[in-house]
């Protein structure tokens, strides 16, 4: 297994709209080292969540390699990558994806469902996870019970609380004002600098960017 | 948390949504018990009938009558052991609203061939040495408050005039669906006054009730006995006390039809509630499931959370259901029991219910399961809440 957490090459991806082929990434080559912090940036419609879909083995490539965590993740079947993205991936959505019915720790404990700890390894596993983000004590409350801010975080510890390789974040900031926004970023630094977290991250804001260790922009489906 | 708390924490996210649509299935249910109650209620005689008995009457219809000469011949014949007859009477206690079926029949031999009619050897003495003695049964008892020594008078209508009886006997059921609602008269009274009165009508009843010694054997009995009397002056048609009892719900058939229909009608209605509340469910969770599926979550886990949902709303209306359907088949029984005298819901209904409920909820998942199966990932994020 090489150094790289990801390694892309030649990757070209396009959808259809009934016979015409639309290019959203072409020609797409890149290495992300472990323990890596890279920030995609780019304008609406450049590819960057496509890309960030792609590396979360949640899109297919029409053509080229894709290498995440040490699979070749384009080779996969549904089922397959289901498996390695429990395994491997942590998401984080701009808008949370929360569910409103679950408390903070209940949110944190869904991706331990697909794992066969016991009820009390989850329970050692989601509260360490919201220690890390600063929520121990909001455990027991509700999505609509907390911030956006929190809520986000609440988010981060689910995207942790399996250990996975690579964390991606779509536009994490993106929903928070700037002061939580502000929250959120060093949260991804210290996971990125204490924990040795490998983060890829999609964003708009160049105070985002900021904490990131590189950055790359896509423009038109191809980067820079 | 197990996935079992998250279905059901789904089950109750729009709280008045989900109780309106349990609200809606616990009605359907009843009303569907209901119905089918109504229905068995209406076969329970001929579900009480004996399978030893053969009725004999005439082959044109039940209204007209057979001579009461037949009754010799009959006790002739190979594979009877007894026989007696019977006639409706149709008279009117005070308002035609009291209806109750009246029969007279011939007192010696009326309780060897009911057995299931249980009534006490002094009140049967009784009954046998009186012409206008009747014997009652205890529903019929309660419903006008008669004991025994009342006098009871009934205006004729197949009969014309006043007839006068008095209550010797009361009869109970040996089993639950023994009918406790008949008025039990002599036909020698009848026989008698209609003799006095409308001679022509005299030595004429309106069907024969034959014991089999082998039940086996009642097709070819019943061939015997209309050959026999194939020819006369009043051909037979014999057939089994069920086939019998059948005849009279055929007349009915129509109206149990429409019952059976609306009673499908009715799960459809089941259906289309709860497989609106899972469609509108599943289309504002595409963007929950695809995050879900981002998770590591596989269509398995979504196919059992939508169903797990369905199936909960279902169980919950389904079993409310069948809680109204409890009560309310006690106050419909007592509405309808001189028409309905063993209106009950029995276990096989209840079973039915909450097997209809279930297969409804299975049902009503199909299409949002499908739809949860077929959306990519990507589109599904895509969709915001």
């Amino acid at each position: 297994m090489s150094d790289s957490m990801v390694n892309i090459f030649g990757l070209y991806k396009s959808y259809y709209r009934d016979s015409l082929e639309i290019p959203v990434l072409r020609n797409i080559s890149l290495k992300i080292p472990e323990g890596e912090f890279l920030a995609l940036m780019g304008p609406s419609g450049s590819g960057k969540t496509t890309l960030l879909n792609l590396l979360a083995g949640i899109d297919q490539p029409t053509s080229g390699t894709l290498s995440v965590a040490g699979e070749e993740i384009s080779q996969l079947n549904e089922n397959e990558l289901a498996k390695w993205r429990s395994r491997h991936i942590g998401f984080i959505f701009q808008f949370y994806n929360l569910m409103p019915v679950l408390t903070a720790f209940e949110n944190v404990e869904l991706p331990l469902l697909l794992t066969k700890l016991t009820k009390k390894e989850r329970k050692e596993h989601v509260e360490t996870a919201l220690s890390i983000v600063g929520l121990a004590e909001r455990m027991k409350h509700y999505p609509r019970q907390l911030s956006g801010g929190q809520e986000q975080r609440v988010a981060i510890a689910r995207a942790i609380v399996t250990d996975p390789s690579l964390i991606l974040a779509d536009e994490p900031t993106g929903d928070l004002d700037k002061h939580s926004a502000e929250e959120i970023m060093i949260l991804l630094t210290r996971l990125n600098q204490e924990f040795k977290k490998t983060i890829v991250m999609v964003t708009h804001d160049p105070r985002a960017a900021e904490k990131a260790k590189i950055v790359r922009h896509l423009d038109k489906g191809e980067l820079d | 948390m197990k996935v079992f708390k998250l279905i059901f924490k789904n089950s109750v996210r729009h709280r008045l949504r989900t109780i309106l649509t349990i609200l809606g299935l616990a009605l359907a249910v009843m009303a569907f018990g209901l119905i089918r109650t109504f229905i068995k209620a209406w076969y329970a005689g001929a579900d009480a009938a004996s399978p030893d008995r053969l009725i004999t009457r005439s082959s044109v219809s039940i209204v007209f009558t057979l001579p009461i000469s037949y009754k010799e011949q009959l006790m002739k014949m190979d594979g009877i052991s007894d026989v007696s007859y019977a006639n409706w009477f149709g008279g009117i206690y005070i308002d035609p609203k009291n209806f109750f079926a009246q029969f007279a029949v011939e007192p010696e031999t009326f309780l060897k061939m009911y057995p299931e009619y249980i009534v006490p050897a002094d009140q049967y003495q009784a009954f046998l040495q009186e012409r206008k003695a009747v014997i009652i049964g205890r529903r019929l008892a309660d419903r006008f408050g008669w004991k025994i020594g009342d006098p009871v008078s009934l205006t004729g209508t197949i009969y014309p005039g006043n007839w006068d009886f008095v209550i010797r006997g009361i009869y109970t059921g040996k089993e639950d669906i023994t009918d406790e609602t008949i008025f039990v008269m002599r036909f020698d009274y009848l026989d008698e006054v209609i003799r006095r009165d409308m001679p022509g009508r005299a030595g004429q009843i309106g069907w024969y009730v034959l014991k089999m010694d082998n039940p086996a054997r009642a097709a070819e009995i019943s061939k015997a006995v209309d050959a026999h009397f194939k020819n006369s002056l009043a051909e037979t048609l014999t057939e089994t006390e069920k086939e019998f009892q059948m005849s009279f719900i055929q007349m009915a058939g129509a109206i149990i039809i429409g019952l059976r229909v609306i009673s499908y009608l009715i799960i459809g209605v089941i259906l289309l509630v709860l497989a609106n509340t899972m469609a509108m469910t599943a289309r504002e969770r595409v963007s929950e499931h695809a995050f879900l599926r981002t998770l590591g979550f596989r269509k398995y886990h979504l196919f059992g959370l939508i169903l797990g949902e369905s199936l909960i709303i279902a169980f919950i209306g389904g079993l409310i259901g069948i809680l109204l359907l409890s009560i309310v088949e006690n106050v419909v029984a007592v509405a309808i029991k001189q028409f309905f005298p063993s209106f009950s819901a029995d276990l096989i209904t209840y079973f039915t219910c909450m097997a209809t409920a279930f297969i409804v909820g299975i049902g009503a998942s199909i299409f949002p399961i499908q739809r949860a199966m077929r959306i990519k990932i990507v589109d599904g994020l895509r969709v915001v809440d």
